[in-house]
């Protein structure tokens, strides 16, 4: 009807159009001497290899690391807030909390992190005072896990205490009143039911790390192999004919990569929904 | 939560079948180790969350050459250079985004609900999808079909007209693209709202009684949603205030484009800089869950 068309309208110009184009334009490589447009794939097959190819890599491996830990961590302390007794205040302080910091992502979450244990950050000189070095430094992949973790585990804490909350407490009962023991009730009974949700939001987790690059921009510059940085690299470049074309296909294997992450996901939720159902 | 407050008023006898906080019984000695391993967590974690924060306050309120303390880098911000005007462009562009998402969102949503519940899936994921897109690529793409302009359609109105979003001073081509950066979140919050009223009945009766449908949207359907609304607003606002990546690779200076370029000159006044728009977006978040502890008297 009339009354949607602007949504549908401006979905389809600013969201869909921009991705189509993408996939199409990865295919044209403009002829430096010529300036003529032809159709190839030597785009496409160059950043499966060397340093793209590594910059993918490093990228999967920070998020899917820090997607699991961020899932781990949240889900632990979603439980341990819940399981607190007479813990309504705790609960709202923590879920507030998890709300701003789940928003504090970008730009000023580096500078916090610079500020703490960058190479002259307060926490840096306090441990150097008392003869103590850092084991790993904030510019590396590690630091970066450790500030991306910074917001996602509120991110998880977010969106996982609904679905815990959701666990009734009949059911443990039932489980403990048939000589159930702690395990046997997660193995069967919670496990199961909360499998699909966890599932759902590790999946958010790794797209929220695998598309992350302020906060590795403010960091790190482009001294890491991550496919975002190497993407804003390519399109900044000036010097190289056909750089841009570069930049597409990175950012279209991006779009294949989380699509098959999404494909993967729906077919793991039709399976573990058939466990709750 | 009902699973602890039920218990913890349960006769002594089912205390003992329960698992849960029963202090003494058989699982005594877990229920202790329980407690440690979770006091452990709280003291971690929140040691991790709290430091940072901590370190740039101090960081930013530390007078380096007397060692003293000093507020400059927080006084100095309103004069700084470029602050009054990456943060009005920051904030304009915010307001704008509120509004286009609201007028395209709500009518969507709304309409969604009373007369189109088979396209409800479709609108659900189209929502949806820029959650899982990542940024960049979509901005990408953006580029791309911006640079048809001088490369295809040079000279014809509509070339012109890419070249109007493109305007420094107010890039209207950011709206749209926070537009769509803001639906899922927006999503959320107004169809959380929709599914809270009794919607149908509530147009019904204002069509009976004779109000047409723009009226019926104005004079019934917002003031129901007012909550949700001011929720989808606030959340929208939050994240253009903090929106990089297109911004940066689109060419335009707004506020989180403006940290980065001072950071190098002046350490201090961008880590002020990020206390004060952490505090911002604080605010605006217990804004929202203010209204929300509100909802059940306005609308029940």
């Amino acid at each position: 009807m009339l009354g949607t068309l602007p949504f549908f309208l401006l979905v389809g110009v600013v969201l869909l159009l921009p991705v189509v184009v993408l996939a199409v334009e990865a295919f044209r490589v403009t002829d430096p001497v010529t300036y003529e447009d032809t159709w190839s794939t030597s785009a496409i097959t160059s950043v499966t290899t060397g340093a793209y190819g590594r910059a993918y890599l490093g990228s999967l491996r920070l998020s899917l690391v820090t997607a699991a830990l961020g899932t781990v961590l949240g889900l632990g302390l979603a439980a341990a807030m819940l399981s607190v007794r007479r813990g309504r205040l705790l609960r709202r302080l923590l879920l507030t909390a998890s709300g701003v910091l789940a928003n504090f992502g970008g730009i000023p979450l580096a500078f916090a992190f610079i500020a703490a244990i960058g190479n002259a950050g307060v926490v840096t000189a306090l441990l150097s005072d008392l003869g103590i070095t850092l084991g790993a430094s904030l510019y590396s992949t590690t630091g970066l896990a450790l500030v991306y973790l910074y917001f996602l585990v509120p991110l998880m804490v977010l969106t996982i205490t609904p679905a815990l909350e959701g666990l009734r407490p009949q059911w443990r009962e039932a489980s403990d009143v048939l000589g159930g023991s702690g395990w046997q009730y997660w193995r069967r009974v919670g496990g199961p039911v909360l499998l699909p949700s966890v599932l759902g939001a590790s999946v958010l987790l790794f797209a929220s790390a695998f598309a992350a690059y302020a906060t590795a921009r403010a960091l790190v510059g482009s001294s890491i192999p991550l496919v975002t940085l190497q993407i804003a690299d390519a399109l900044s470049s000036n010097v190289l004919v056909g750089s841009e074309a570069q930049g597409k296909a990175l950012a279209l294997g991006m779009v294949v990569l989380v699509g098959a992450v999404m494909l993967v996901y729906g077919w793991l939720q039709r399976r573990a929904s058939r466990w709750s159902a | 939560m009902t699973a602890v407050d039920t218990a913890a008023g349960l006769p002594a006898a089912a205390a003992a079948v329960d698992p849960g906080p029963a202090p003494t019984g058989r699982r005594g000695p877990r229920r202790a180790g329980v407690r440690v391993a979770r006091a452990v967590l709280f003291t971690v974690l929140g040691a991790y969350f709290l430091v940072p924060i901590a370190a740039s306050v101090a960081f930013t309120v530390r007078d380096r050459g007397t060692g003293g303390l000093t507020a400059r880098w927080y006084t100095g911000i309103p004069s700084a250079d470029g602050f009054a005007e990456t943060f009005g462009r920051s904030l304009t562009l915010g307001l704008l985004t509120v509004a286009g998402t609201l007028l395209l969102l709500l009518p969507t949503v709304v309409l969604v609900t009373l007369r189109l519940p088979r396209v409800r899936r479709v609108v659900e994921f189209l929502c949806l999808l820029p959650l899982v897109l990542p940024p960049i690529a979509l901005v990408v793409g953006v580029r791309s079909v911006l640079s048809w302009a001088p490369d295809h359609f040079y000279g014809t109105p509509l070339a012109d007209a890419f070249f109007a979003l493109q305007e420094p001073d107010l890039p209207w081509i950011l709206v749209l693209v926070y537009v769509v950066l803001a639906l899922p979140f927006a999503h959320r919050a107004l169809d959380a709202g929709v599914r809270a009223v009794d919607l149908g009945t509530l147009t019904e009766a204002a069509r009976n009684l004779g109000a047409s449908w723009p009226r019926v949207l104005v004079t019934v359907v917002v003031p129901a949603l007012r909550t949700a609304v001011l929720n989808a607003a606030f959340l929208t606002l939050a994240l253009v205030l903090g929106e990089f990546t297109i911004a940066s690779l689109l060419g335009f200076r707004t506020f989180p484009t403006w940290i980065v370029e001072i950071s190098g000159a002046s350490p201090q006044l961008s880590v002020s800089v990020s206390v004060l728009s952490l505090l911002l977006t604080w605010g605006l978040l217990v804004l929202i869950s203010a209204l929300d502890r509100r909802r059940p008297r306005t609308t029940a």
